[in-house]
């Protein structure tokens, strides 16, 4: 039963909801802003910034040049979207294997899985790295495919266990007393109704991995450095930086940003782990 | 009904997952405890003996103990508080019929999606800065002295950065929480004379309880290892003031190279999540009806 | 068609293919101070001249010095080249750890000898050169000629003393019309903070050890000099100070923000350049002050690149080594930045040249600064040690770091200076030193774990 609301209610929360909304986005757009400035009008007052100088896409070039920052971003992509498929691989069959065939100590493994991501990382860190040294994996692409691979694996099992165990027993059932083998349960009837919750948690990890920044920074040196390392050689200035740091953090963070804002409904879905309706 | 084949079926699909996360506990966690054992300095690779529980002991009498441990708590504590209930703030304001909401949500929910050193770079230069920065600009065009976050308040600078990431997250489950709402409900509750107030105590709190505990789980398992941030704002400084026990690890370990203690510390820190762990997981399992 | 298009092709990847295995990539990590930047840009000639391909790791100074230090003692071999200075080569150079350099004094056009005996000695260990500089320094006063004129202080000829120098910043802060007394170091790091605080302390009389290498950060003289600092930069210091390592000290004198500032001679030449500085014309220097003594009052300082041992690509890197600091890489820098930009302190016939001295009449000031200092009698009392503003052992590092930690939060005014400080030695049989510093209201500060130096 609808209730009609009148219009000035309606703007009255617009405004309210607008503003508040807007101050979480203004960091943002800030340095959205700041990066087509020059680096003297970077650091005006807010309201000169705005409003008497003039804009320039000197920085992005300059950044480029500066830092290569295509090499960055493709490490970044191979990096996150090969870990995270790397991790799908691995943890679709455990996932469907806990959501359909339970077990008594089903629940107690997936909190143990979880329980793994509460290590924390610098305690290993050393060995990690020692270790990484002599397989020749520092520095390489693969190397941090799989530590991150490994790191998000927990997130990704139980994701996909809330996805499967949402579809229906009876239709499993249905398949199997029609005779089918185990192959053709999962390509044929699975696979459908699972896309939409491993397309969220593809997405979701991928996320993840790309802002993940305390094994990217110290396991990398040049080669394999994603954005994260390419922003961190902006974090001190020499002299004026602030135009070319934003710059930087713009084409840092802008692939993810629009990721997230097309896929939305996905993510959504993939934040709430499924656990909530 | 799962046949014996399909038991084993599931067992050896499960293996590979578990094997590769046991690995990835066991390995890191043996070699951290033999090096805690060790008196191993990366700049005096002169053999490395045995101490055993050297190390251990200079770790915790050590009066960054101490401190980066309550940072720890102090941190995770206010984050969460903020995010948990500046989220049902937002979800609360974002249920409203209003217009864009679309539009809105977005902007809400931006802030995490930025990695997390580029948040931190941007608030501590173009924000906190009390120099150049937009707040010190505008307290200097009001005529206040400038507020200096990370000289004054170092460790409520952090936090703030770190609750802006987190802060959509709470948002989004808590909002779409609200949405499965049966809205028939309020509306007899309201036409039954209920106040808004006393609407959202009975009502709308409790059927938030379990995506809270959801939040305030998966925000904890992130938030105790909290170090980009602080490695790019204060390196755990002024004095201990934003050194958590992440980063006194990093610091025992890769700053002053001393192997042997970070180890030790590593260890203890180990310990201390599995507790907070298990705490956890009761809770939570309970709630989640698994 | 498409056969011969196809062989073609596959001709032209073999040709490819060849000619990229006679090139080298190499991984370079640098501190992000402007003359690194400025060789980042000029590189790509060398690049071009040799085929070879650099890969540049560009870091903050407290980044850079953490992941080359972990690279190094783990064999990591991340890094081709590394750009280290005073305080590692020797230590590292003695462990073996860095390659020997032996070999470039016998490159005749590269002409090791015109490169400063002084500043190759801070970069030798036991009689080998493992490292060549591309700036040295030493610390003096910047000062803003103008605003001493407006205030009427006149510019000492002589060294002054810290107290004369806080009553000048006195006069000249002015914060309402943006402008600071002076500018100061206040970011915490070994080489950031303490190194002008290190120096400072010498100043005062203060040293790190005694000679039996017991740790003197109680004694009154380094009280005086905490409580000197904090008081000076609190009350004559722009906001935020903690924040401030010599960066960005750098960019507030630069935009004209501050009337003092005593730090680098290696800055100098970016301050005078009127493309990079508002205050290129209205900027001079004098010495850095003493107070109790004028031992150890300017620091000394080299950054130079150097080769770990465990790198594969030792040829190349040396190549490149040779080609960063020969004359020929300054003459260049001289043409195409300007001469004021050239960096400074390392070649006697750049230091002569007389597009240098026109273009920047104070590199002779400079280089006379950087002739006195004496690294081996760094301070007013004897010490074990040697190093003006570190302590040439391993441990410095940590050490520093800690002890650079605390100095930044007694400025923050989060911990007071010691009043009547005691001190808890605790020592076990191999000769652990663990000593705890006990501030007045119950809190203290450990001086972490070091061990006892023996020669």
């Amino acid at each position: 039963m609808a209730r009609a609301v009148s219009k000035n209610a309606k703007l009255r929360n617009t405004a309210i909801a607008g503003s508040v909304g807007f101050l979480m986005f203004l960091p943002i757009l800030w340095v959205v802003i700041l990066s087509f400035k020059t680096e003297e009008d970077a650091i005006r007052a807010p309201l000169e910034v705005l409003f008497s100088s003039g804009w320039t896409t000197e920085n992005f070039a300059t950044v480029q040049a500066r830092s290569d920052y295509l090499k960055h971003f493709s490490n970044s992509v191979i990096i996150a979207v090969g870990s995270t498929l790397l991790g799908l691989l691995i943890a679709i069959p455990a996932a469907w294997s806990m959501a359909f065939v339970p077990t008594k100590r089903t629940k107690d493994v997936l909190m143990w899985m979880l329980s793994t991501k509460m290590m924390p990382p610098v305690g290993a860190l050393v060995p990690i790295y020692l270790i990484f040294r002599d397989t020749g994996l520092l520095d390489s692409r693969i190397g941090l495919m799989f530590i991150l691979m490994l790191i998000n694996l927990p997130i990704i099992v139980w994701m996909l266990f809330t996805y499967f165990r949402e579809i229906p027993n009876e239709i499993l059932e249905a398949t199997r007393m029609d005779g089918a083998r185990l192959w053709n349960e999962i390509v044929e009837v699975l696979a459908p109704m699972a896309i939409p919750g491993i397309a969220s948690t593809l997405l979701l990890n991928i996320i993840l991995a790309w802002n993940e920044a305390f094994w990217t920074l110290n396991l990398t040196a040049a080669k394999a450095a994603p954005l994260t390392a390419f922003i961190a050689s902006y974090s001190s200035p020499e002299g004026l930086f602030y135009a070319k740091l934003s710059a930087a953090s713009v084409m840092a963070i802008a692939p993810i940003l629009i990721m997230g804002w097309f896929s939305q409904k996905q993510l959504v879905r993939g934040l709430t782990f499924g656990a909530v309706k | 009904m799962a046949t014996k084949a399909s038991r084993t079926a599931a067992r050896l699909m499960m293996s590979p997952a578990v094997l590769l996360l046991f690995g990835w506990m066991i390995v890191p966690l043996v070699l951290t405890v033999y090096f805690s054992f060790l008196r191993y300095n990366l700049l005096t690779p002169s053999g490395n003996p045995f101490v055993w529980f050297e190390n251990y002991y200079w770790f915790v009498t050590d009066p960054s103990f101490t401190a980066a441990m309550i940072n720890t708590l102090v941190l995770v504590g206010w984050v969460l508080l903020i995010t948990v209930i500046g989220g049902i703030l937002f979800s609360l304001l974002l249920d409203l019929p209003m217009f864009g909401q679309g539009v809105i949500r977005i902007m809400m929910i931006a802030p995490f999606f930025v990695m997390p050193t580029v948040s931190a770079l941007v608030w501590k230069n173009m924000f906190m800065n009390p120099v150049n920065g937009f707040f010190g600009q505008i307290a200097a065009g009001l005529g206040l002295p400038p507020i200096d976050f990370f000289g004054q308040y170092p460790l409520m600078s952090v936090i703030i950065i770190v609750s802006w990431q987190w802060l959509p997250f709470a948002t989004l489950i808590l909002f779409t929480a609200m949405q499965s709402l049966d809205q028939e409900q309020l509306e007899a509750a309201e036409m039954d004379g209920a106040r808004p107030i006393t609407r959202f105590l009975y009502i709308v709190l409790p059927h938030l309880a379990r995506p809270i505990t959801i939040v305030v789980l998966i925000q904890t398992i992130f938030l105790l290892s909290v170090f980009a941030e602080i490695l790019v704002t204060t390196n755990g400084g002024p004095g201990t003031s934003t050194t958590n026990l992440t980063y006194l690890i990093y610091v025992s370990s890769l700053l002053q190279f001393d192997v042997g203690m970070g180890s030790a510390g590593g260890v203890i820190a180990i310990i201390l999540a599995n507790i907070v762990a298990v705490f956890l997981m009761r809770m939570i399992g309970k709630n989640l009806s698994l | 068609m498409k056969v011969m298009s196809a062989l073609l092709g596959a001709a032209a990847m073999v040709a490819l293919g060849m000619t990229a295995a006679n090139a080298a990539e190499i991984t370079i990590a640098t501190v992000n101070n402007n003359d690194m930047i400025v060789m980042q840009k000029l590189a790509p000639q060398w690049e071009k001249a040799t085929g070879n391909k650099i890969n540049w790791v560009v870091l903050e100074e407290n980044v850079l010095r953490q992941r080359t230090t972990q690279d190094i003692s783990t064999k990591g071999g991340s890094f081709d080249i590394m750009f280290i200075g005073a305080y590692e080569t020797p230590i590292w150079g003695a462990l073996g750890w860095l390659a020997p350099l032996d070999d470039f004094a016998k490159d005749e056009k590269y002409d090791l000898k015109d490169i400063f005996q002084l500043v190759r000695n801070g970069l030798s260990a036991k009689g080998s050169l493992y490292a060549v500089p591309l700036y040295s320094e030493t610390s003096f006063t910047y000062y803003r000629t103008d605003l001493f004129k407006k205030a009427g202080i006149t510019v000492p000829k002589e060294q002054i003393t810290y107290d004369q120098f806080k009553e000048m910043a006195a006069k000249l802060h002015d914060p309402k019309n943006g402008i600071f007394g002076t500018c100061q170091r206040g970011k915490a790091g070994w080489g950031e903070n303490m190194a002008f605080v290190g120096t400072m302390a010498n100043a005062f009389g203060a040293r790190w050890f005694d000679m039996d290498w017991k740790p003197q950060l109680t004694s009154p003289e380094w009280k005086a000099a905490i409580t000197y600092y904090v008081d000076l930069m609190q009350k004559y210091g722009p906001p935020g100070p903690t924040g401030n390592g010599h960066n960005e000290n750098r960019a507030l004198f630069k935009d004209g923000k501050c009337a003092t500032w005593v730090d680098a001679t290696s800055a100098a030449n970016d301050i005078r350049n009127p493309k990079n500085s508002k205050v290129a014309d209205t900027t001079d220097f004098f010495q850095a002050p003493k107070q109790v003594t004028d031992k150890g009052t300017g620091w000394f300082w080299s950054w130079a690149l150097a080769i770990p041992a465990s790198s594969k690509k030792i040829d190349v890197a040396k190549d490149f080594l040779k080609w960063a600091t020969s004359k020929e890489y300054f003459q260049m820098v001289g043409e195409t930045e300007g001469w004021v930009a050239v960096p400074s302190g390392t070649r006697a016939s750049i230091h002569d040249d007389p597009r240098l001295l026109k273009a920047a009449p104070f590199a002779a000031t400079i280089k006379d600064a950087i002739f006195s200092v004496d690294p081996a009698n760094p301070t007013r009392d004897k010490v074990p040690y040697t190093g003006v503003q570190f302590v040439a052992i391993p441990e410095f590092q940590g050490i520093g770091n800690y002890v650079g930690q605390q100095v930044a939060a007694a400025l923050a005014g989060q911990i007071t200076v010691d009043k009547q400080p005691g001190i808890r030695n605790s020592r076990n049989d191999q000769g652990w030193l663990h000593q705890v510093i006990n501030l007045p209201g119950g809190r203290s500060f450990g001086i972490g774990r070091f061990l006892r130096y023996s020669c």
